[in-house]
């Protein structure tokens, strides 16, 4: 990445004194092609001496709320404690550079901000730097800084950065500023505390469900329970009769009942007879689904991959393997239910919510009121659980359409009920892949055919003129017809093969709606390439470490986390019957990540005991939260391989709550042990890669101890079954 | 709605007696960092203590808890257990998102109450019905056991 400081760095007087430096950044064309250059991250230094910074990406657990303040204090030499968080508005100025809009996900924030919140915070530190030397006739170099406080050590003359908040306003942008060393990181790659702990630890952490507003109501709120019904007729007469009751709202999908607290509003919904037109999927089930998968994956479909000659090798394979692998619909179940305050007046529009992507909730919101987005603001919070759920705007568009019925604020929370039967769900994919081995066991051909939903394409499709404004790279493979997401994990195997083709099948499920889950393509593909490896080792009679070890000789980092795993793990020392270990590698979000899970099978319960992470995840920003971020995607990994599954019927989610939905608790919870490989790498991403590294080591683990291979998740309903 | 004593102050309000704690505790108290998680029970995150014991108010008639004293996450600071606890929370860097942490917490205290040494098969009895999507589990166990091994400051 080429950074010109002099285009991506502004700076001015704040209003109310001090210095303001904006960074703008962005792939430089892409900026240029939308037409402008608008600042990113805003670095306000006060007359006091505090530092607020604005983050453009949500605090949503994975801890970026203090890993952004870190690469800014590093170089701005201030301590992490003096930097105050603020979240971003919505605006052009907070685009992740990563994704070419304003979005937090993907495991994009550190892989994105790495250069240019560095950049930022040293360019400010530079200007206040020339200040103090300025007001002391000194040249710059004769400089000290230390925690906020510039020294001329010759003098004995020390000013703070609150004192030179002012001028350093009008001293110019340097032409060019030097980074640290990493030798001279004093933040960097610490274990630096978290920002967001004490209000999370005390209970006055607000998120967006947390919203008091003077005169606010309250709303429970019900959409049709089969996917794209209507609302027909509702009898509201016995819920009008209830006390605190004071409104119902007809939406054409849904019915809302506003009251003045939560569970009166829900009193409310419950007394409501309420007549649904069920529209065309009043039918619908899983098997439906399938069916369609089954057949739309006969067919070829587009090239994402292709390299050598696949058929060749299938035709003079000395053993073909086979398979058929399915991933079931999942669901997120954010802890912090979805939920949506919304203040709609004749002229602005208010949004109090957490989301990972504010500037399309200020967009749904300016759409639903037919304001200018300038008249929309959106309060973002902390957000409990985002998991991709809070990339989409659903709730936020119903809410505003109640709220434009209702003359106050009005807070909108679904039911978990409502949350697990109207979620985003992780799509459904149907796998077919094989790979042809030569005598010796090894595979010379390699074919995967992924067929399932393109969530990209969904999302471009919503907003075509969007779509050309971001220039975004990824969208525009994607309407090449290849959705680079879909296929993540599958087209970058850490492996060498001869031949290789990969395609894709773009199918789209009817009515269900279809979205982002902790590394959607990635947590699907690499459960298929991993278990599929395992199966290729099985057919040689090898074993799946050696196996995998022979083909990633021109993958040394693989093979170091790989190795790393399996020695920590004890790999190949005996387990007593019923147990077994699974082993899985994979290069994703642009780090190596290799897993040793081991497993207890008694019957079709499945129990994790033991998962052993190794991690190469290139320079890490703080160790601490690396660590966390493994521990937090084995978890949500292990509740998926092992229960996660959302079933259809009669175009309904049959799952409601945590009761249907088995998720892991802390009595099933493995022992886990993280280990990082030390790196100077360009950082990589840790939000996701925990969660599909850990699905198929279970899976092999279970054939390790059963001989049963899963090919269909969840374990627990493909192993009863 | 009966007299309610919440983190020792009296509080009174017009609700039924069969709304659930947890509401009256967030939409008519405005007390928000006892968290809705699933109306059921299932999830922990509403978990207050009600006489010293955590207890699910999501499922509680407040009329249950009319006259007993109530903590709830903003006051469990101020009992040697809770002070031990969340202190052990920040110490480990427990929380991720955060917002099943005030059920979590209120469980862990109320175990650190009455169990100086609790074990492995404890901590599961006590915190298995507190849900954490972002898998905190780990952390959870360990800041639980360092909490128990600890002893507040004197004076503090």
């Amino acid at each position: 990445m080429v950074w010109s400081r002099r285009e991506f760095i502004v700076a001015g007087a704040a209003a109310g004194g001090g210095l303001l430096l904006s960074c703008r950044l962005g792939r430089q064309a892409e900026a240029v092609a939308a037409g402008t250059f608008a600042p990113n991250a805003w670095i306000r230094i006060s007359r006091e001496g505090t530092v607020t910074m604005v983050v453009s990406q949500v605090e949503m657990g994975q801890g970026t709320y203090t890993a952004m303040p870190m690469l800014l204090a590093e170089e701005l030499d201030v301590d992490l404690e003096q930097v105050t968080v603020e979240a971003a508005p919505p605006g052009a100025a907070y685009f992740n550079p990563a994704t070419g809009f304003q979005a937090t996900g993907g495991s994009t924030s550190v892989r994105a901000l790495w250069m240019p919140l560095r950049y930022a915070g040293a360019t400010a530190r530079a200007m206040l730097v020339a200040a103090a030397a300025k007001e002391w006739g000194i040249d710059a170099s004769s400089c000290r800084v230390e925690r906020g406080t510039v020294y001329c050590d010759a003098s004995g003359r020390m000013l703070s950065y609150g004192q030179l908040a002012d001028n350093a306003a009008t001293m110019p942008v340097p032409e060019k500023v030097a980074l640290k060393d990493s030798k001279a990181w004093t933040l960097i790659g610490t274990s630096a505390k978290r920002l967001d702990s004490p209000g999370k630890v005390n209970g006055s952490a607000k998120f967006g469900i947390d919203t008091v507003l003077p005169g606010m109501c309250f709303a429970a709120v019900a959409a049709s329970p089969v996917f794209g019904g209507t609302l027909a007729s509702v009898d509201d007469r016995k819920a009008m009769a209830l006390k605190g009751v004071t409104q119902v709202v007809h939406l054409d999908n849904a019915v809302a009942v506003i009251a003045n607290n939560t569970w009166t509003a829900r009193q409310g919904l419950a007394a409501l007879e309420i007549q649904w037109n069920n529209g065309a999927q009043a039918n619908l089930g899983t098997a439906d689904v399938v069916k369609q998968l089954e057949a739309e994956s006969a067919r070829p479909g587009k090239v994402a991959r292709k390299q050598g000659d696949v058929g060749a090798a299938m035709a003079r394979a000395a053993t073909r393997v086979e398979a058929i692998y399915e991933a079931p619909f999942l669901a997120h179940l954010t802890m912090e239910p979805i939920n949506c305050t919304v203040h709609v007046r004749p002229d602005g529009c208010d949004v109090w919510v957490g989301t990972q992507v504010v500037g399309r909730a200020q967009a749904a919101a300016a759409k639903v009121t037919g304001l200018s987005k300038d008249k929309v603001v959106v309060h973002n919070h902390l957000i409990g659980g985002g998991f991709g759920r809070r990339l989409e705007v659903d709730y936020v568009t119903q809410a505003v359409a109640i709220a434009k019925h209702v003359d106050a604020p009005v807070k909108v929370t679904w039911s978990r009920e409502e949350d697990v039967q109207h979620d985003i769900y992780r799509p459904y994919y149907y796998d077919r892949i094989s790979a042809a081995l030569d005598t010796s066991g090894k595979p010379v051909g390699w074919s995967h055919r992924i067929a399932g939903p393109s969530i990209l394409n969904r999302w471009a499709e919503k907003s075509p003129s969007g779509l050309k404004a971001a220039g975004l790279s990824r969208l525009i493979t994607t309407i090449r017809g290849v959705d680079l997401d879909a296929v993540d994990g599958a087209i970058n195997v850490p492996y060498d093969f001869p031949s290789m083709l990969v395609e894709y099948v773009r199918v789209e499920p009817p009515g269900i709606p279809t979205g982002w889950w902790r590394g959607v393509g990635a947590t699907h593909n690499v459960f298929v390439v991993e278990s599929f490896l395992d199966e290729l080792a099985a057919a040689a009679g090898q074993d799946p470490l050696a196996y995998r070890r022979a083909l990633l000789k021109n993958a040394p980092r693989a093979a170091a986390v790989l190795d790393l795993a399996a020695s920590k793990a004890g790999w190949g020392e005996p387990m007593p019957p019923g147990r077994g270990r699974g082993i899985s590698v994979q290069h994703v979000f642009g780090s190596y990540v290799a897993q040793v899970a081991e497993v207890e099978v008694s019957g079709s319960n499945v129990r994790v005991t033991r998962v052993v992470a190794a991690v190469d995840c290139g320079i890490q920003v703080n160790p601490d939260i690396i660590v966390a971020q493994m521990q937090s995607g084995i978890i949500f990994g292990v509740s998926g391989a092992l229960y996660g599954e959302v079933t259809l019927k009669d175009g309904r989610v049959q799952q409601s709550n945590f009761s249907d939905y088995r998720v892991l608790r802390i009595n099933e919870s493995p022992v886990i042990e993280v280990h990082l490989v030390p790196s100077t790498e360009y950082p990589g991403g840790m939000g996701e890669p925990g969660t599909s590294a850990v699905m198929p080591a279970i899976a092999n683990a279970v054939y390790a101890a059963t001989g049963k291979r899963v090919r269909k998740l969840p374990i627990s309903t493909a192993l009863a079954g | 709605m009966p007299i309610l004593n919440v983190n020792g102050t009296p509080r009174d309000g017009d609700v039924p007696d069969d709304m659930p704690l947890l509401w009256v505790i967030r939409d008519v108290l405005q007390m928000t960092g006892t968290k809705f998680g699933c109306g059921i029970g299932a999830c922990g995150a509403c978990t207050v203590h009600l006489d010293g014991k955590p207890i699910r108010s999501c499922v509680t008639p407040v009329a249950v808890a009319a006259g007993k004293p109530i903590t709830t996450i903003e006051a469990v600071g101020n009992t040697p257990a809770g002070r031990k606890v969340q202190d052990a929370w920040l110490d480990l860097d427990v929380v991720q998102c955060g917002y099943c942490q005030s059920g979590q917490i209120m469980s862990a205290a109320a175990l650190v109450a009455s169990n100086p040494n609790p074990t492995d098969t404890d901590i599961d009895n006590a915190m298995a019905g507190n849900i954490c999507r972002c898998g905190t589990y780990t952390r959870i166990r360990a800041a639980i056991k360092q909490a128990a091994q600890s002893t507040v400051a004197q004076g503090a």
